[in-house]
């Protein structure tokens, strides 16, 4: 399970817990997640997301 | 030979502009000046730094070497525009240097407002507004117990949450009557303090500091009420004043913030304004949601395909971990009045947070603001919420 941040505002997706307030389960995979999804925090693309090490 | 469209600011607004508009175009020059030394870095991550052990150094996502290869531009630190010249779109540095633009985009944000306070440590008040500013503040809190915090906005209130992370109890002082004044109505407010305070921040609401006097390597803030505060340094977070006296010296449209239309442009065809700094039909924004539909926009328009911004309902998350918060406001002029939801935790109360909806006379969603477990509610509502700017 890898963690990724949003190099716009820092908001992070931890591949293990989630975001099940939208409706992406726990455990749900960075490369399952649709590619028009945004960050929830800024509305950027997942493309502009990163991956960072934890 | 084309001059490069210039961006002045590297921010939010101008490092994201510059990705945004060479997602569109790989060719034409790109400058970006820089007041500081122009590493990328999220200005929200700011107020919740401490708690994530982050320092200024680390907070640096990009060098400005970096970020010159990644966006393919010429990034200039450490200068600052003296002054424009529109009808020969040229800028002037401090330095006498200048530089001519094919097109010019102000991003240069907003200032700290100083309240006006007397004594002599009032020039010690700190304001954290960019990097080189929380370098500063991290320095100063090393060591620090107390602190007292000007503003129980959003920033004021990230900030000192985000300080019980380092054992330091803070105190909170605002004339309003209730925290985060502006984005929730007093039932959802009362709530926000009483989850802040159990995790350790003091409210001293309907007061204002009148003087600041040094005491030895501390401080002490004496409030209107007569009482005093010591402090081992205070915060000022108190609100933004967009930047807008370099616009306006150069004959611009100016009023709270630069003046711009939906296609950002001022009044100057060629100089364009987002960001922090910008009035975009009225609405000064600082909100990072903004600034990405504005850089979209402006990258459009720049790459030669007009483009107005638009809005969409634009919930902002409140960082206070101690009390998770998601505010949508109803616009200013919006008519209605706040209705508070119990949380669906099962409880039927308040234990597990609170929905509070804005709602027009026919029950039309215009606001809205979700506190605690109601957080969940977030997308729910947010398709539900108008359009900001439709």
């Amino acid at each position: 399970m890898k963690t990724y941040q949003c190099i716009v505002c820092g908001f992070i997706y931890d591949e293990a817990a989630g975001l099940p307030e939208e409706g992406i389960a726990p455990g749900t995979r960075w490369d399952d997640i649709p590619a028009d999804w945004a960050c929830p925090d800024c509305g950027v693309a997942k493309a502009d997301f990163e991956m960072v090490a934890i | 030979m084309t001059q490069p469209i210039v961006i002045a600011g590297s921010g939010l607004a101008g490092y994201n502009l510059a990705r945004e508009f060479r997602k569109l175009d790989r060719d034409a020059p790109l400058m970006i000046l820089s007041r500081d030394a122009a590493g990328f870095y999220s200005k929200p991550m700011l107020s919740n730094a401490l708690s994530g052990n982050r320092t200024a150094q680390s907070l640096v996502m990009k060098s400005a070497d970096k970020m010159a290869g990644e966006v393919l531009a010429t990034i200039r630190p450490q200068v600052e525009i003296a002054s424009i010249d529109p009808a020969n779109r040229i800028a002037v540095l401090t330095s006498g240097e200048r530089i001519a633009y094919r097109d010019l985009v102000l991003a240069i944000g907003a200032d700290p407002i100083r309240l006006p306070i007397a004594g002599d440590g009032a020039s010690d008040i700190l304001s954290v507004n960019d990097l080189d500013d929380f370098a500063r503040f991290a320095a100063q809190l090393d060591g620090a117990k107390r602190v007292v915090v000007l503003g129980g906005g959003l920033i004021g209130c990230e900030f000192a949450n985000d300080m019980l992370a380092r054992g330091i109890a803070p105190t909170v002082i605002d004339i309003a009557a209730w925290p985060l004044g502006r984005l929730l109505p007093e039932a959802a407010a009362s709530w926000f303090r009483q989850q802040l305070e159990a995790a350790g921040v003091t409210f001293r609401m309907k007061v204002s500091a009148t003087s600041v006097e040094r005491d030895g390597n501390a401080w002490r803030v004496t409030l209107d009420d007569g009482s005093i505060l010591d402090a081992d340094l205070v915060l000022s977070a108190v609100g933004l004043r967009p930047r807008t006296v370099l616009a306006g010296a150069a004959g611009l449209s100016v009023n709270r913030g630069i003046r711009v239309d939906r296609q950002l442009a001022t009044s100057d065809a060629h100089i364009h304004a987002i960001g922090d700094c910008a009035e975009v039909e009225g609405l000064v924004l600082p909100f990072v949601m903004p600034i990405m539909h504005q850089a979209r926009a402006l990258a459009a328009t720049l790459a030669g395909k007009p483009t107005p911004v638009a809005y969409p309902a634009m919930p902002v998350v409140v960082k206070t971990p101690a009390c998770p918060t998601v505010v949508c406001p109803p616009a200013a002029n919006a008519e209605g009045r706040w209705h508070i939801l119990p949380a669906p935790d099962g409880e039927g109360s308040l234990g597990g947070g609170i929905e509070a909806q804005f709602l027009a006379a026919d029950g039309t969603l215009l606001g809205f603001a979700l506190l605690g477990a109601a957080t969940a509610r977030k997308q729910a509502l947010t398709t539900q919420a108008p359009a900001t700017l439709a």
